[in-house]
């Protein structure tokens, strides 16, 4: 009997004394059998991805010019009327709200598979995502009753306005305003917002505002029909053009009092925790569009000819199709590993007895390092396989009319919404530190043993590991106690002034980054050989080892560009010893490994993973 | 109105084909099932018409335990029951008397399934069920009208197409456009774990084939492109090479 999506989480025990927790992952390793694999997918949750895939190809992919188009502005919210009849606007609403009370990773599935669709998918993701979960997690009773189950059917649909023209990534620094009237019913509403996903056609708007003149924001529930509202028309964008996106005047919008959503002041916690939940959501929408993507460029590589032959049997072509596919693998296996991570610490917060919005935020902002190193992991492996799938399609790739030119545009998008990568590298570290020095992670004691290691005789492999990756584990535990050195040199160096040294959070993030993944690709294949046996994953081995490879060079180049700009003299070389032995790597022959994963998903005729 | 549809489990159409074991079986590795286009039309309608008219659809597949998947699917898709009939389906005689059997059991309006599966398109199996249902059987049905317990339906046949009356019970074998393809929706998928699929034993055995093996199509082979102007070497050609003149 398969498990539900919704059992499925309890299927690893959540809350046991041994749950790892956000960001811990830089000191303390985890087992195979512990991280969810998304080869472990229940027949239900196969079912509801087929059906999101069905959706793509039944209402989405036959409408893509029109829908780009923007001729028919009524388009867009019909569309979204679908999928909600399909019951995909609800998966994340408990079903006292008429919703389905999916799991944080089947939320995460149908993300990702309708993150292939386009400007659809940013107007489905917004709806779903910062559009109603302000309300499910900090609306009270009455405003869960009133608008979560016109969200989740699709009868309103909602936009997030956040960003206003002088207020991007300093989000906290909105002017909109928000006054008291003095009979006390109605906040009034004045100030202009920007680049509003969904702004067009949204019949609900979360706003954010400052009451009087708090220094914090406030958040509010705004129906269209409250008045007050107008707006520019749609941004001519370079992609995703048929994702609404409009500036929005408030002027003297009155909304009823009990429309302001949580407390005064309350607003910008609100912002940064949806968010957070909206980044993880966002990197694997972006792992959906790199399967497609791939998927196309392995099929327009077979078919096409040139010298003769089909352009997959080239080497250089090869190269292209093997890199687009680890990458993919990799960033997916991270994702459904933090998914589940995030389920386990809801199931654990629920059984301490927490109210269950509030544990759903504190669950994901628990692996708030996780979602922001996501999201700039996801998005930029996008970018790499859309660069490779136009590159593939030639002259055709650069064709407006073939299906690479509008992914390349689409894809570039995600790296700039939901925090800017630099922003959301910067939070990674930053939260980190935090963690730190508020004692909930023990970096300290991990840095200073890394400092001692440093100071003695390097060991010689005289306890070799056995097993599949024994090589790899050891390469990546050292890969991270580069990580800790640089990291805790840098700390030691600059102490509060490090946020100063943007370039060097840069490098820190890229070591923190690529160590996740790279631990999150071999956990999972682990866990896969365990259940199929090596011999029939020798592709993902493969993959597994050629990321871990990149992995390690980038986080070397990224650690020694840091020593360069902070450490000088003895300090530095010593540094420079200790990292050149933490990401030393035996010699392994990338190019035949690249080969066979190659050979294998040219033979699959699409991504098979 | 009591529907059974009856559906295969079969490769997606997008699959690449292979066989093992001296090209005797199908290589089913890393291959996705789904419910047979046609099949799939003929599920649609029944869920139509049991939204018109009310009653209840039971689907029913003969096959091995592997295609519940695909059956939990059609019970997400509205059906309201399933049986597997617990056997190999291994050629249409055998398929038609597990369906004949189940059908004489269940007093069926009517019973629908695609024109024909899509990976040995046999298209005989609704035409053996009439038959040893001693019903009617018609095939392919592009539309199907109820009206009490007349049926108007109509039929390709060649070069146009016939309408045609009947009442139930009747077996018909469907092909677009009688309904679309439904979706399941989250409620469906939802509620596919708590409908009835009921495993029975296969009536009686009775293969009327035995399969010797598979072949692929031959290659395409390479195009020899001859100048217009030249139609003499295209004749020799013809003749000596090809040998089809
Ligand atoms: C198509 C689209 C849809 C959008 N949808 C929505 C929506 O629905 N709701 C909403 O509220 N917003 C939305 N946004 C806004 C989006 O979130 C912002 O554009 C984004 O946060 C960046 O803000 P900004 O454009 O003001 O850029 P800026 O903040 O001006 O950033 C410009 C550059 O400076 C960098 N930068 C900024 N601050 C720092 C710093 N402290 N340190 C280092 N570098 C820094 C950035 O990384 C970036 O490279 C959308 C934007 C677009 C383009």
């Amino acid at each position: 009997m398969s498990t539900t999506a919704t059992e499925q989480s309890k299927q690893v025990p959540a809350g046991t004394e041994s749950a790892i927790k956000g960001g811990e992952f830089l000191i303390r390793e985890s087992e195979a059998k512990d991280v969810f694999i998304p080869e472990e997918w229940s027949e239900e949750q196969k079912m509801i991805a087929q059906t999101c895939h069905d959706f793509l190809e039944q209402e989405i992919y036959p409408r893509l010019e029109e829908i780009d188009s923007m001729e028919h502005p009524e388009l867009m919210p019909s569309l979204l009327d679908k999928a909600g009849e399909l019951g995909l606007l609800g998966t994340s609403v408990p079903e006292r709200y008429d919703g389905f009370g999916m799991n944080f990773n089947t939320s995460m599935l149908v993300a990702e598979v309708l993150g292939a669709g386009h400007s659809f998918a940013v107007a489905i993701s917004a709806h779903t995502g910062i559009g109603t979960l302000p309300i499910l997690y900090y609306g009270n009773e009455e405003q869960k009753q009133k608008y979560l189950p016109k969200l989740a059917t699709g009868e309103y649909k909602a936009a997030y306005c956040l960003t206003e023209p002088d207020s991007g990534s300093d989000a906290n620094s909105g002017k909109t305003k928000a006054v008291l009237t003095d009979d006390g019913k109605h906040y009034v509403i004045n100030g202009q917002k920007m680049w509003i996903t969904n702004g067009g056609f949204a019949d609900l708007f979360i706003v954010f505002a400052k009451i009087d003149d708090d220094k914090n924001l406030s958040a509010f529930i705004v129906e269209k029909e409250f008045g007050g509202i107008t707006m520019n028309e749609e941004e001519k964008k370079m992609g995703i053009k048929g994702s609404s996106t409009r500036q929005i005047f408030f002027n003297d919008c009155k909304v009823p009092a009990e429309n302001l959503l949580s407390e005064r002041g309350n607003g910008f916690k609100i912002a940064v925790n949806i968010l957070n939940i909206g980044r993880i959501k966002l990197g694997v929408a972006a792992i959906g569009a790199c399967k497609a993507v791939t998927s196309r460029a392995v099929n327009y590589a077979n078919e096409r000819k040139q010298f003769g032959q089909s352009i997959s049997n080239f080497g250089a072509i090869k190269h292209k199709i093997a890199q687009m596919a680890t990458k993919t693998y990799v960033s997916e296996s991270a994702h459904y590993r933090a998914g589940q991570n995030i389920d386990d610490a809801y199931d654990s917060l629920l059984e301490q007895g927490m109210d269950p919005a509030k544990a759903r935020l504190k669950s994901v902002e628990e692996f708030a390092i996780e979602c922001a190193i996501l999201k700039v992991h996801g998005s930029e492996v996008l970018d790499f396989v859309t660069d490779e799938g136009v590159q593939i399609y030639g002259g055709m790739g650069y064709s407006a009319e073939g299906p690479m030119d509008r992914a390349y545009r689409d894809a570039r998008i995600n790296r700039i919404f939901e925090g800017t990568n630099e922003i959301n590298r910067m939070l990674s570290i930053d939260m980190l530190m935090k963690r730190a020095l508020k004692g909930s992670l023990d970096l300290m004691s991990p840095a200073m043993a890394v400092q001692k290691e440093l100071m003695s005789i390097p060991d010689f492999g005289a306890e070799e590991e056995e097993g599949l990756f024994a090589t790899e584990k050891k390469a990546l535990r050292n890969l991270k106690k580069a990580g800790l050195m640089v990291a805790g040199a840098a700390v030691q160096k600059f102490m509060q002034k490090l946020g100063e040294e943007q370039e060097i959070l840069m490098n820190l993030a890229d070591m923190l980054i690529e160590g996740y993944v790279a631990e999150s690709a071999l956990l999972r294949t682990e866990k896969l050989a365990g259940m199929k046996g090596e011999e029939n994953i020798k592709p993902q081995i493969d993959m597994t080892r050629i990321y871990l490879y990149e992995a390690i060079e980038k986080a070397s180049n990224a650690g020694k560009q840091a020593i360069y700009a902070f450490a000088e003299g003895d300090e530095q070389r010593m540094m420079l010893m200790g990292l050149k032995r933490f990401t030393k790597l035996q010699p392994y022959n990338l190019k035949e490994a690249r080969r066979r994963v190659a050979d294998f998903v040219i033979s699959k005729n699409e991504y098979p993973f | 109105m009591k529907i059974l549809v009856c559906i295969t489990h079969v490769p997606d159409t997008t699959s690449r084909i292979a066989f093992t074991e001296n090209n005797t079986k199908f290589d089913s590795n890393g291959i996705q099932y789904i419910i047979g286009p046609y099949d799939d039309y003929a599920l649609a309608r029944a869920v139509e018409l049991k939204e018109e008219t009310g009653g209840s659809i039971t689907v029913l597949n003969v096959g091995t335990q592997e295609t519940e998947p695909t059956i939990r699917k059609a019970l997400a898709i509205g059906a309201d029951e399933a049986i597997r009939v617990n056997a190999e389906p291994v050629d249409s005689f055998f398929v038609a008397k597990q369906i004949a059997a189940v059908a004489g059991e269940g007093q069926y309006d009517m019973i629908l399934m695609g024109r024909e599966s899509i990976d040995f398109n046999g298209g005989m199996v609704h035409g053996m069920v009439g038959e040893l249902l001693g019903i009617p059987s018609l095939s392919p049905v592009m539309t199907l009208e109820l009206d009490g317990n007349q049926a108007t339906m109509t039929r390709e046949i060649e070069g146009g197409k016939e309408t045609l009356q009947l009442n139930t019970p009747f077996v018909a074998g469907c092909q677009e456009p009688i309904a679309e393809w439904k979706i399941p929706n989250m409620r469906g998928i939802m509620s596919a774990r708590t409908k009835p699929l009921n495993v029975i034993e296969p009536a009686e055995d009775g293969t009327a084939t035995k399969l010797e093996k598979f072949e692929l199509p031959p290659a395409k082979g390479d195009v020899k492109m001859i100048d217009a102007d030249n139609v003499g070497e295209l004749v020799q050609l013809l003749k000596n090479e090809a040998k089809v003149l």
